[in-house]
């Protein structure tokens, strides 16, 4: 979710592709059922870009798997940001919430990278402008680590030890044509 | 660094396309049950208004506040300005007081360009109405409604009005909007036809980007959109026209004009309206007069034009010609 | 007597020569003078010219002394090369009585840096109702020839028939300001292009060739002349131009600033560049140029326009209207005349000196330079290029229109019968 993080793919090796993404995405739905008792309450927000695509197909999972309908939405943390004085304004993303609200709802976040946990911290801000739920998890689809807040994910895809100087940047089909996680060095450039 | 917005026609067509996608995010947050972001906490806006008008003041005043700044109203009646005090030394104080914006409505033309280029203070301006000059945050408004009604709430993001045949009509000689909506719709790809007696359009408007008629039938039934401009009363006294019977008869709108109009068609109007003057009690309360929505609709513009030139470090928006001067 | 020795300088352009001032007149102008018992002065490569006189200047006194006074303005003549500078009426009290147009002749003779030559209202107060005494300040000791309401037209074409009948029985001249006041309410800049856009208040040309063209019509009617001030309009051009081939005694002036600047400036909405006439368009600077080259309009005036900072200093609309312009007059006058081929130097002395002095019949100034003639000598460096800084003017304000602008030319020496005022740009 860093985009500050952006590599190049060319000097970028994968260390997920898309099998693994369908795989770790149907483990955490059904993670996502067995804590939740059946999911009854689940509302799926993702915050944008990709933690949107992703809150959509752990829906389809969900779904496959309840067989009852899973309301999805996105939740955008730019106006929230902490670091909005850093740098020039960002367009702003879609918030949409399903037609039902959040109150007294089992709220799970989804992202694709968790890295120092601000984007999350913005991102509880933002909930709480918009309702209250019963209870906000999160999931992503990479922890990379590097923790700045006391902030951790309830479901994880897979954690993936990196250093300061590396990038991890996730595709989706959706968006960049191909699903995989890139691990990549930093552009000195930046 | 230049942070201001001082002409619709500094704005390009992708930053005027951002600022409409950035207000359709804005008036989401309406229906909210928290109204507000702290987007702008700790910046402090003052609204800076040497002419009365309680609408635009109020509608900048929301958007202030829904972002979370301090807001500090000035209204120059009954202040020092009255007695004399000049808009170089008001400004100064205000910003010796740690002001980071400014927005300023005031009677005299270049007012605004002037306070943001004089070198008198640092703070980003906002033009919120200069003499009959330019009302850029109006025109955005305009545009921002027709989008929604032309092309569609979510059919519109990204989306500029390329096509689209507006109708403006009425006063434009002493018309801010109009200047505004001249500049901004061009920009974004609309065809304007600007409609008034000859006596109430500008010598020297065949520079402008659009057509100009003397005929309001004409050209009802070609238009997606007619703007009804005020027409103030005093106008007759200094024979810009013979009475206000003829003025309606020939560029009034009725309900009988309405119906000529397109059916898609709508009818815009900034207000305050003069009923029975340019516009009749039964087009401006048909579902088709868009002047209620068009209030709504100036809060998130100016949320998304705050939020864009005061939200970082610096402004989204370019200001290419305001620069280069 | 000391006497001075110019020595080498271009007279009027021309070929190299010397010439000798002994006392207030020229003694000798020729080849190889003497300098024996003379102070030299070396001007090789310089101009020589009359010294100037400026047919319309504002020098404030009384009553805005915060802008200019007569001594202030003076100097800033003196500078800019003029030996005489004739002072319009707009002050406050108005110049309409005998008392007053004295009182600012008499400034002018005590310091002593340039003639001062006082103009007339043409009515009271300038209001354009009642003929103001022009007899008296004739007769005064100032004796006034040139009247004007300037600032104000006499917009009433039966005063405006009486003041050019009545100023014929001693030969004087009215100098029109023409401003049709309806056609003109509220107006803040030309009405064009840029007014439509800028949403400011338009000066449509119609209003200054409308009272020229009735103005030409009255003059030739009752046989009298006229004077057209700072006409600024290509359409303006046509009538003068018609009426002179009609016979018709009108003269009329340009502004430098006319000369040089066009509306297209008043975007940046800085009322450094506010003016009464407004600046007009590319087209009206060139028609302008080509009629004071074919001599339709006659002569260069200033209207030198001094204001305080603070009335510059804020919104377009609340700015006074003027420039200042004694000091850069010459200057702009280089640039957009001689410099582009229309005009030789000795057209200069024409527009600059002999027919100014003459319209406002200036006792000794506008005369050849040549023996026995007034030691009236403004000496030229027309190789220089600077850009103007207005921290070295020497009126007391500021409002020039060419802050940081490259201009040929700078006058070094300036003489009044005889007596240096400026020497080597630093006035004495």
């Amino acid at each position: 979710m860093d985009r500050q993080q952006d590599t190049q793919a060319s000097d970028a090796r994968p260390v997920l592709e898309g099998p693994d993404i369908a795989r770790v995405l149907t483990r955490i739905a059904h993670e996502i059922v067995e804590r939740a008792k059946g999911a009854d309450d689940v509302v799926l927000l993702g915050i944008p870009t990709r933690g949107v695509f992703l809150a959509q197909r752990l829906a389809a999972k969900l779904e496959e798997i309840t067989e009852r309908k899973i309301p999805v939405g996105s939740l955008d943390i730019t106006m929230y940001r902490d670091d909005l004085r850093m740098h020039p304004p960002r367009a702003l993303a879609r918030t949409d919430i399903p037609g039902d609200g959040l109150d007294g709802r089992l709220v799970v976040l989804v992202d694709d990278v968790l890295f120092s946990g601000r984007t999350i911290r913005a991102a509880l801000d933002a909930l709480n402008d918009i309702g209250r739920p019963r209870a906000v998890q999160l999931a992503v689809l990479v922890d990379r680590g590097h923790r700045e807040l006391p902030i951790r994910a309830d479901y994880v895809g897979k954690n993936i030890p990196t250093s300061l100087r590396e990038t991890v940047k996730v595709q989706l089909a959706e968006e960049d044509g191909r699903d995989t996680v890139l691990l990549g060095a930093k552009q000195t450039s930046q | 660094m230049q942070r201001h917005l001082i002409s619709a026609a500094d704005l390009t067509r992708d930053d005027a396309v951002l600022i409409l996608d950035t207000a359709e995010e804005m008036a989401r947050v309406a229906d909210r049950p928290i109204k507000k972001l702290p987007t702008l906490r700790g910046r402090t806006v003052v609204n800076l208004f040497f002419e009365d008008s309680t609408r635009t003041r109020i509608s900048f005043e929301a958007a202030e506040k829904r972002l979370s700044a301090d807001v500090i109203n000035f209204s120059a009646k009954g202040s020092s300005v009255s007695k004399g005090e000049s808009l170089k030394d008001t400004a100064q104080t205000l910003e010796a007081m740690g002001v980071d914006a400014v927005v300023i409505r005031h009677g005299a033309s270049g007012a605004p360009y002037r306070l943001a280029n004089s070198g008198w203070i640092d703070a980003a301006v906002i033009n919120a109405g200069d003499g009959t000059h330019q009302h850029p945050t109006q025109a955005l408004l305009d545009a921002f409604t027709m989008r929604r009604r032309l092309v569609g709430r979510d059919a519109g993001i990204g989306q500029d009005l390329s096509g689209k045949r507006i109708t403006i009509v009425g006063d434009v000689l002493h018309s801010r909007v109009a200047r505004s909506n001249v500049d901004l719709l061009h920009t974004l790809g609309a065809e304007v036809t600007l409609v008034a007696p000859p006596t109430l359009v500008p010598v020297g408007v065949e520079t402008w980007p659009c057509e100009v008629s003397y005929d309001l039938d004409s050209t009802l039934t070609k238009s997606d959109a007619v703007m009804m401009l005020r027409v103030q009363r005093e106008r007759m006294n200094a024979a810009f026209f013979p009475t206000e019977r003829e003025y309606s008869r020939r560029y009034g709108l009725d309900g009988d004009r309405m119906a000529r109009m397109p059916e898609h068609a709508i009818v815009m109007h900034p207000g305050p309206m003069v009923r029975g003057m340019e516009i009749t009690a039964e087009v401006a309360d048909s579902e088709r007069c868009t002047a209620i929505e068009q209030v709504a609709n100036g809060v998130s513009i100016r949320m998304a034009v705050l939020y864009l030139l005061l939200g970082g470090n610096e402004p989204a928006v370019t200001n290419t010609r305001t620069e280069e001067k | 007597m000391s006497k001075i020795l110019i020595r080498g300088a271009k007279v009027l352009g021309g070929e190299p020569q010397d010439v000798l001032i002994d006392g207030a007149v020229i003694e000798a102008v020729g080849t190889g003078l003497s300098e024996e018992g003379a102070q030299v002065v070396e001007a090789a490569g310089r101009v020589l010219l009359p010294g100037l006189v400026d047919l319309h200047t504002h020098l404030r006194e009384p009553g805005r002394e915060d802008s200019e006074t007569v001594l202030t303005g003076t100097r800033a003549a003196a500078s800019g090369g003029y030996t005489a500078v004739f002072a319009m009426a707009n002050t406050f009290p108005v110049a309409d009585t005998a008392g007053v147009v004295e009182q600012v002749y008499r400034l002018g003779q005590e310091h002593g840096y340039c003639d001062v030559q006082p103009i007339g209202a043409v009515t009271v107060g300038l209001e354009g109702k009642k003929l103001a005494e022009l007899g008296a300040m004739h007769e005064s000791a100032a004796g006034v020839t040139v009247f004007s309401d300037d600032g104000k037209c006499v917009d009433d074409a039966v005063i405006m028939r009486r003041a050019l009948e009545y100023v014929k029985a001693f030969g004087g001249v009215v100098a029109q300001h023409a401003q049709e006041p309806r056609l003109t309410e509220g107006a803040q800049m030309n009405e064009g292009v840029v007014s439509a856009e800028l949403g400011l208040g338009g000066w449509p040309a119609v209003a200054e060739e409308s009272i020229i063209a009735r103005d030409v019509l009255l003059a030739e009617h009752v046989g009298s002349r006229v004077h057209i001030c700072h006409l600024s309009t290509a359409g303006s051009v046509e009538i003068v131009r018609w009426a002179k081939s009609r016979g018709i005694d009108v003269t009329a002036e340009v502004t430098p600033h006319h000369l040089l600047l066009t509306d297209e400036l008043v975007r940046t909405y800085n009322p450094v560049y506010k003016v009464n006439p407004p600046l007009r368009t590319e087209r009206d600077v060139l028609a302008l140029r080509e009629a004071l080259a074919d001599g339709t309009i006659d002569i260069v005036a200033t209207d030198h326009a001094p204001h305080p900072h603070e009335d510059k200093d804020c919104e377009w609309a609340a700015a006074a209207m003027g420039m200042v312009g004694l000091e850069t007059a010459l200057s702009v006058v280089q640039e957009t005349m001689v410099d582009t081929g229309l005009l030789t130097w000795a057209g200069v002395a024409e527009r600059m000196s002999f027919k100014p002095a003459q319209i406002g019949q200036a006792k000794g100034h506008g005369r050849p330079v040549s023996a026995g003639e007034p030691a009236n000598l403004t000496l030229v460096d027309t190789e220089y290029r600077g850009s103007v800084d207005p921290a070295g003017f020497a009126s007391r304000s500021r409002n020039t229109p060419y802050e940081g602008r490259e201009l040929p030319g700078r006058v070094t020496h300036t003489w009044l019968r005889g007596k240096a005022t400026l020497v080597d740009g630093k006035l004495t």
